[in-house]
């Protein structure tokens, strides 16, 4: 089946965020006294309500002179009872199933883009990136793939025979994807980032993960890095059984392996844990 | 320009006879353009006595800039008399809800529901025309030009920047200084002090050298911890914005509904001695009802 992506956007409107946010900020908005840093933190959290308050600050409505990606500068920017109401809308539709028709399991889903968020945060501290840079890396982490959401919320029947396709084939779920709805999660991601006018340095991560041509971002390959360190600590699970290997044109980026990487990259296993207390999985 | 003051009152009107001389009414300010354009800013319940005035300069045709849509703003519009009469053209102007998605049509025509009032928005006899603006949208009134900029409130909030033949004033609506919601400790500490440095590098950009600055000093510095969050400024800080912004004159406005005609006059008391060996002050007065400012 071919998707219109004017449906997509339409689709994703009317997404309701991870069950463990709605939850919070359902017992936020019931406390006047709640504490702000909490509210921002439990956004930080959920690539949906992320995705819809930077969908906002990002319209055409305000006038910024630069995009904004992070919470905090939605804050600042709009404050925060307008953030926490617009967090509070989202939550009010609803939560997304722990697990889809199509088989898909969220909380690990969730895990998976979580944990690679905090490796890509990782890469950052390591390679002495500037802390309001170092957050796109982490929310392209977090939104990385957040087309495969799309397609298991909204099309579940159609999304579990490109699980089966990817199984049975021993092909990338991407592949599977592109071969069913004739547009993949990356595009997804993308189409979703373009529209709504996020930074092009985030379109670029979301579109290009999966892809190896032509220039690519330094915050792409380290997605795509967090993203197969990510799977070879097996932590949450993205739907896609293949692990690939790490490609050169990657590794020479950081002028070692993934084995290298990861001990570099100090101990990674409590950076993600810092993340998943938080979510309580 | 021509400015006038009919409601300096914020939160709910306050009539009494501890407030005769400042007024009861809420927020409502008039500017008059060099060229005989009338622009409204916010209805509060001081609009009531601006509409009193206006039916002796029939037809009315004017501008209505709204600040935000909290109670105190726009309580006045439903007994805006020159709405109900034909021939009146009124535009109004204002930011849009981004947690409904509503236009400032659909937020100001809520208050005229069935349940809130007699006479329905669509049962107006004025022609009336709505903008939602996006933030820093210029507005050309006359030869005025009317361009906004968002404030910290509880909800979205413009301040508005008015320039005519080379004078300007500008009305912040409801504000708070930005204050950082991280302890010194925390990771998002720096990043969060930047972030705000950078917006009030934006505002004060934006409002340098303005002739009159009109600003929401609700509280005391006394008074503001109780009330941190709740989105209005202090005297103090309307100073500080004056001085950094480099604003000829500050008109302090949106008073505490209790503070009465005694207490704003023992604060003024006050600031005088408070800032009189402070250099680089801008000329400041307490706003009342009545006062008129000519540029």
């Amino acid at each position: 089946m071919g998707i219109k992506r004017q449906e997509i956007a339409d689709m994703v409107e009317k997404m309701p965020a991870f069950p463990h946010s709605v939850h919070r900020v359902l017992d936020l908005a019931s406390d006047i006294n709640s504490d702000p840093k909490e509210l921002v933190e439990i956004i930080e959290h959920d690539p949906v309500m992320i995705l819809k308050i930077l969908k906002l600050v990002n319209s055409a409505y305000f006038g910024l002179s630069q995009k904004i990606t992070s919470v905090n500068h939605a804050v600042v920017y709009i404050g925060l009872n307008t953030v926490k109401n617009l967090a509070l809308s989202t939550a009010a539709i609803g939560a997304l199933p722990k697990r889809t028709e199509a088989g898909f399991d969220m909380d690990a889903f969730l895990l998976h883009s979580l944990s690679t968020a905090s490796i890509a945060k990782l890469f950052t501290k390591k390679m002495n990136i500037q802390s309001k840079e170092s957050f796109d890396y982490f929310l392209s982490g977090l939104l990385h793939d957040f087309g495969k959401v799309v397609f298991a919320h909204f099309m579940p029947v159609e999304f579990q025979k490109a699980l089966l396709i990817a199984k049975e084939k021993e092909i990338s779920l991407f592949e599977a994807e592109s071969e069913i709805f004739s547009i993949n999660h990356t595009e997804v991601g993308s189409l979703l980032a373009e529209r709504w006018q996020l930074p092009s340095n985030l379109i670029e991560a979301l579109r290009s993960h999966h892809c190896l041509e032509g220039d690519r971002l330094l915050v792409t390959d380290v997605v795509s890095a967090a993203n197969r360190i990510s799977k070879e600590l097996r932590i949450g699970h993205s739907g896609n059984n293949l692990v690939e290997k790490l490609p050169e044109e990657i590794t020479g980026r950081f002028g070692t392996d993934i084995d290298g990487i990861v001990g570099a990259l100090g101990n990674v296993k409590a950076e993600i844990d810092k993340a998943m207390i938080f979510i309580n999985l | 320009m021509k400015i006038k003051f009919w409601g300096v009152r914020g939160s709910i009107p306050s009539p009494g006879p501890k407030t005769i001389r400042y007024g009861g009414n809420t927020t409502c300010i008039t500017v008059e353009t060099d060229d005989g354009r009338l622009i409204i800013l916010d209805g509060g319940t001081g609009i009531y006595s601006l509409a009193q005035t206006l039916l002796k300069r029939l037809p009315v045709n004017c501008s209505v800039f709204i600040s935000h849509t909290h109670w105190d703003h726009i309580q006045g519009l439903p007994f805006f008399i020159p709405f109900f009469i034909p021939k009146n053209k009124i535009h109004i102007y204002g930011a849009f809800d981004p947690v409904y998605e509503r236009s400032i049509k659909d937020v100001l025509g809520r208050q005229m529901e069935y349940c809130y009032f007699p006479v329905r928005e669509s049962e107006l006899k004025a022609d009336i025309e709505y903008t939602t603006l996006r933030e820093r949208q210029t507005v050309e009134i006359g030869s005025a030009k009317v361009t906004n900029i968002l404030m910290n409130h509880p909800v979205l909030n413009f301040g508005y920047k008015i320039e005519c033949n080379g004078k300007s004033l500008f009305f912040t609506g409801d504000n708070e200084p930005l204050y950082n919601i991280y302890d010194p400790h925390h990771d998002y500490y720096e990043e969060y002090e930047s972030l705000i440095a950078d917006k009030n590098t934006i505002l004060l950009n934006f409002i340098r050298g303005v002739d009159v600055l009109i600003a929401d000093s609700a509280y005391t510095t006394h008074e503001y911890p109780a009330k941190k969050g709740w989105g209005h400024g202090t005297f103090d800080s309307c100073i500080e914005m004056a001085k950094k912004a480099e604003a000829k004159s500050l008109y302090f406005t949106h008073h505490e509904p209790l503070r009465s005609d005694d207490d704003l006059d023992a604060v003024y008391r006050q600031l005088q001695e408070q800032y009189s060996a402070v250099s680089g002050m801008p000329q400041y007065a307490v706003a009342y009802e009545g006062l008129e400012i000519e540029l």
